[in-house]
């Protein structure tokens, strides 16, 4: 079986890496501080298959995730990296 | 408690108690199993001993000197014969056992593992740091040294510890005793604690094996007197004597050279005591036990589970000023009242704080004493406490009720019986909502019961077949606002799970309003007068005169209740679905509700409209107008309909199921058709010709087709039957007004019940090979699998009934299955989201203030205010406009 990219799944909503830059701007719109946001493993799919397209992310990085949503039609979610494990 | 907060917490720290602490906090050691002597008086040395505290009046506590109430309780000590492990250390212990060498106590790791474990241990700090994580790291260092057979510090072989549980330990077979254990633990260095995520300044390994036992104070153990001056002890009290009786006979066979065999019996013996001193239900001994049978409730059984400390005293508690009684209906009041018994009434106080501005009514309340009448008997609030300002509380007599009313003065604290308009909170279990507790306005009414309007059923999802509810009196001001404000009934009209109206018209308020407004009935002035007395409405409905006399149309009565102003259209209930099933239809014009400006043009009423989840007109009067004209509309409205079914009569009999004969043979035809289509394909199954639907086998495929032909078959009678059952038929006007059953009941009742199933298919457990006896194995026929051709009211035959049994229980166990574990998985929730919150950004955060969602329901809206989770109703808002501008 070849390599599967996890993104272009049906089901797997889109990820996005956030610029380094853009990071404070999305953290002064929402108002909160950055390690109060949501977190996304390091070992996550959808990270790897970052990693793949931008090279290794180091933890702290944000990624931004747009999903389909029954309420709004398109959502958008931050999330964090990180190192640790999720059970 | 008014003090506030004296002391805050500023961290916990968990460690385990030293034998020499366990000396040190204890005031007596125990030597005696005995409790008390011949006289009743506590012996010394005893489990009872004074120095423990006291918990019988007039005795003094020997260590503090304080009497029963202010004596908190001291620990005392016994000293144990020999050694025997914490079952709640049990695992750690074997940790410690595999992960150190046996000879020299050293954790198993060469060192250079050591010293970069070690590093990073100390980047972290054991009372900071998230436990979660220390665990997971230590068990992977303890795993890794556990490994190692050979010990690297000292080269000594090593041999494998295993557990026989609960409490033994043994290598190669021979067990291990406590004490060597003990042994074991004291040679582990305090520098190697750390990787076992002990931290060294609080706790020793081999403090997890017990040689002193903390006795617990009397006030955790009280010995209860029975009436027969009987003493009866706590169980821990047993299990504590158990224990030193046991102990006390190792220590006499140890020292007078008893054989090693008994001395090891008595041993396992303490060690089994002092197990179930801690947990009685520890997996693989018995529960030690009362002399009655029943299991002793021992430490971990007082915290663990639902009675538990726990879930039972610390989440749950019971509260004053609370009452409960059985319910029952009363349509004449207000949805946001609640009828409370005089009985109950009299026992139910608000503390009125006495200012200058309400003294002299309070001294009134005072000098009516504690059970006043007006002079025709009816209930006035008494007062059964009055509260001085040091906190002394004076019973108000009849006979002093003079004499206190002069002495309240400003600052005092008066207790005021329960009177009209007072508010309420009022509740029902299980409270799986938060419409399930809402605050009423109190009426005082005779009788034994609360009552309430019947509207108000639905949210609490009472009956009146015994169902009881709590009151509870709300005792502050800031509290009794907020009630008023948010818990009000009115105020929770909406439902924030589909945003919608959940109170509504229910049973005969449908029936009779459907009634009153299908095909647009004329009533005469007298009538209407009737209808008319009981509600209290605005407006008179408009009057048609025919022949001199005046009569009014049945929508027109219904008009009056509702508010001028209101614009409506929506299609009823009643040809909301399929075209085809409006043939009863005279008046085209039934089915397109029209209310313009408060009046309603034509249409009929029936669930769609005034329903609870569904009563369109409910929701946009709450939206237009407020909850409080909602409350209005609701109280008029199921008003006038129990006025309406009460002038007209409604019922329904056996006799409304009577269709003619040719129809009873018609169904007849159509059940034998079934039966021979079943054969048929039975037969077609048995000679292999049954061609399989895609995806399926074949003996799946033939219940397919079997269930298709019975299902058609109950279709098809149940269409004979209610050809002949029209709208005058009062359970089709149940059925197609939505008050109560569908249609398909009716058909059950008149044309045929049809296939009996359990899981989806057709019945098919019993016997070997068959449901009953009566059939042959393997007779896959209709009937053998439960195909019920006769009706309700025809009657069905043994076999029929018996297999109709069988597909009844399966709705009964679905439903104790369901509660039990759809209400496990509510607790769980519950437990997850209990402290998240929106906060004015319209994120969800946790006490921390980590988000969850950056926007509530990614679209920041509240599903009270929505329209059934839509952001608007565009439809009604157009109508709306177009009216108001004409």
């Amino acid at each position: 079986m070849g390599k599967f990219n996890v993104l272009q799944h049906d089901l797997v909503p889109e990820h996005h890496l956030v610029d380094a830059k853009e990071e404070q701007k999305i953290l002064k719109e929402l108002n909160v501080a950055k390690d109060l946001l949501p977190k996304i493993s390091r070992n996550d799919p959808a990270v790897k298959a970052l990693e793949e397209i931008h090279g290794p992310l180091e933890n702290g990085r944000m990624i931004k995730i747009i999903r389909k949503s029954p309420t709004v039609g398109l959502s958008t979610y931050y999330r964090i990296v990180t190192g640790e494990v999720f059970k | 408690m008014t003090g506030g907060i004296s002391k805050r917490i500023n961290r916990i720290q968990f460690a385990l108690l030293s034998p020499e602490e366990i000396r040190k906090m204890s005031q007596v050691k125990v030597i005696t199993a005995d409790t008390y002597d011949d006289d009743g008086y506590p012996i010394e040395r005893g489990l009872m001993d004074l120095h423990l505290g006291v918990i019988e009046p007039g005795l003094k506590c020997a260590t503090c000197g304080g009497k029963v109430d202010e004596c908190p309780g001291h620990f005392g000590h016994i000293e144990l014969a020999m050694p025997v492990v914490h079952v709640g250390f049990i695992k750690e212990i074997k940790t410690f056992l595999d992960a150190t060498c046996k000879s020299c106590g050293r954790i198993k790791l060469t060192d250079d593992e050591i010293a970069s474990y070690r590093k990073k241990f100390d980047a972290m700090s054991l009372s900071s740091s998230d436990p979660e994580i220390i665990g997971l790291m230590s068990k992977k260092v303890t795993d890794e040294a556990s490994q190692r057979m050979v010990c690297p510090h000292c080269g000594v072989q090593q041999v494998k510890v295993i557990l026989d549980k609960p409490t033994t330990f043994r290598e190669e077979g021979i067990k291990v005793t406590p004490k060597e254990i003990r042994e074991r633990l004291e040679r582990i260095p305090d520098d190697d604690l750390i990787f076992f995520g002990l931290n060294k300044e609080v706790a020793r390994p081999e403090w997890m094996v017990l040689t002193v036992l903390l006795v617990p104070p009397i006030n955790v153990r009280p010995s209860i007197t029975l009436e027969t001056g009987e003493r009866s002890e706590d169980d821990l009290t047993h299990k504590l004597v158990d224990i030193i009786r046991i102990s006390q006979r190792l220590r006499e066979s140890r020292d007078n050279g008893s054989p090693q065999l008994i001395i090891e019996d008595l041993w396992d013996l303490l060690q089994f005591h002092v197990t179930t001193y801690f947990d009685n239900q520890t997996a693989g001994i018995p529960p030690a036990r009362h002399r009655s049978g029943r299991a002793l409730k021992t430490l971990v059984q007082r915290l663990k589970g639902k009675e538990g400390r726990f879930r039972s005293n610390l989440s749950g508690k019971r509260v004053n000023f609370s009452a409960r009684t059985v319910i029952s209906p009363e349509p004449f009041l207000s949805i946001n009242e609640v009828g409370v018994p005089e009985k109950a009434a009299r026992e139910l106080t608000v503390p009125l704080t006495v200012n200058i501005f309400n003294l002299e009514s309070v001294r009134n309340f005072v000098k009516n004493g504690p059970a006043p009448r007006d002079e025709f008997g009816k209930y006035l609030p008494g007062v059964n406490y009055i509260i001085r300002p040091d906190g002394r509380r004076i019973r108000v007599s009849a006979q002093n009720a003079e004499e206190n009313s002069k002495r309240v003065e400003v600052g005092w604290v008066v207790e005021r019986q329960l009177m009209e308009g007072d508010i309420v909170l009022f509740n029902r279990q299980p409270s799986l909502h938060r419409m399930s507790m809402m605050a009423h306005t109190v009426r005082i009414l005779p009788g034994q019961t609360f009552r309430f309007n019947l509207a108000v059923c639905t949210p609490y999802n009472a009956d009146f077949d015994g169902d009881e509810m709590n009151l509870h009196i709300v005792q502050k001001e800031e509290a009794r606002a907020e009630a008023r404000i948010i818990m009000k009934v009115q105020e929770q009209i909406m439902s924030p799970r589909f945003g919608g109206p959940i109170i509504g018209g229910i049973h005969d308020h449908i029936t009779s309003l459907f009634l009153l407004t299908h095909e647009n009935p004329l009533f005469t002035e007298e009538q209407m007068i009737h209808i008319m007395s009981y509600v209290n409405p605005e407006k008179t409905p408009v009057a048609v005169v025919k022949n001199g006399k005046r009569y009014y149309h049945g929508r027109d009565i219904f008009s009056a209740v509702l508010p001028d102003g209101l614009n409506l259209k929506f299609t009823s209930k009643l040809c909301a679905s399929s075209k085809a099933k409006c043939e009863y239809e005279s008046d085209p014009a039934d089915k397109e509700v029209v209310i313009v400006n408060g009046k309603m043009i034509h249409g009929t009423i029936d669930e769609t409209a005034i329903g609870p989840f569904s009563g369109i007109i409910i929701d946009k009067i709450f939206r237009k107008y407020g909850p409080a004209e909602a409350a209005k509309f609701i109280d008029r409205m199921t008003r006038l309909a129990v006025g309406f079914i009460s002038q007209r009569g409604f019922s329904t009999g056996i006799k409304d199921y009577d269709i003619p004969e040719n129809a009873v043979s018609r169904i007849k035809e159509i059940s034998d058709e079934a039966t021979v289509r079943i054969n048929k394909l039975i037969e077609t199954y048995r000679e292999g010709m049954l061609q399989p639907a895609p995806g399926r086998s074949v003996e799946e495929t033939l219940e397919i087709e079997i269930l298709s032909v019975t299902g058609g078959a109950r279709d098809e009678s149940g269409k004979v039957a209610s050809a002949y059952l029209g709208l005058t038929n009062p359970s089709v006007i149940m059925a197609r007004s939505g008050a109560r059953a569908k249609m398909l009941n009716i058909s059950e009742v008149a044309g045929m019940v049809g296939q009996q199933s359990v899981r989806g298919g057709r019945l098919n457990r019993g016997y070997y090979g068959r449901t009953l006896p009566h059939f042959k194995v393997d007779d896959i026929g209709g009937k053998a699998r439960g195909f019920v051709k006769s009706s309700y009211k025809s009657g069905l035959d043994p076999l029929e009934y018996f297999l109709h049994s069988i597909g009844g229980r399966e709705g009964l166990v679905d439903t104790a299955v369901r509660t039990s574990r759809s209400g496990y998985m509510q607790r769980r929730l519950i437990n997850a989201f209990e402290d998240l919150k929106v906060d004015e950004t319209r994120s969800v955060q946790d006490t921390i203030g980590t988000v969850i969602q950056f926007k509530y329901g990614e679209d920041g809206v509240d599903p009270t205010r929505s329209e059934r989770g839509e952001t608007v109703d565009l439809d009604y808002l157009i109508f709306d406009a177009e009216q108001e501008v004409q």
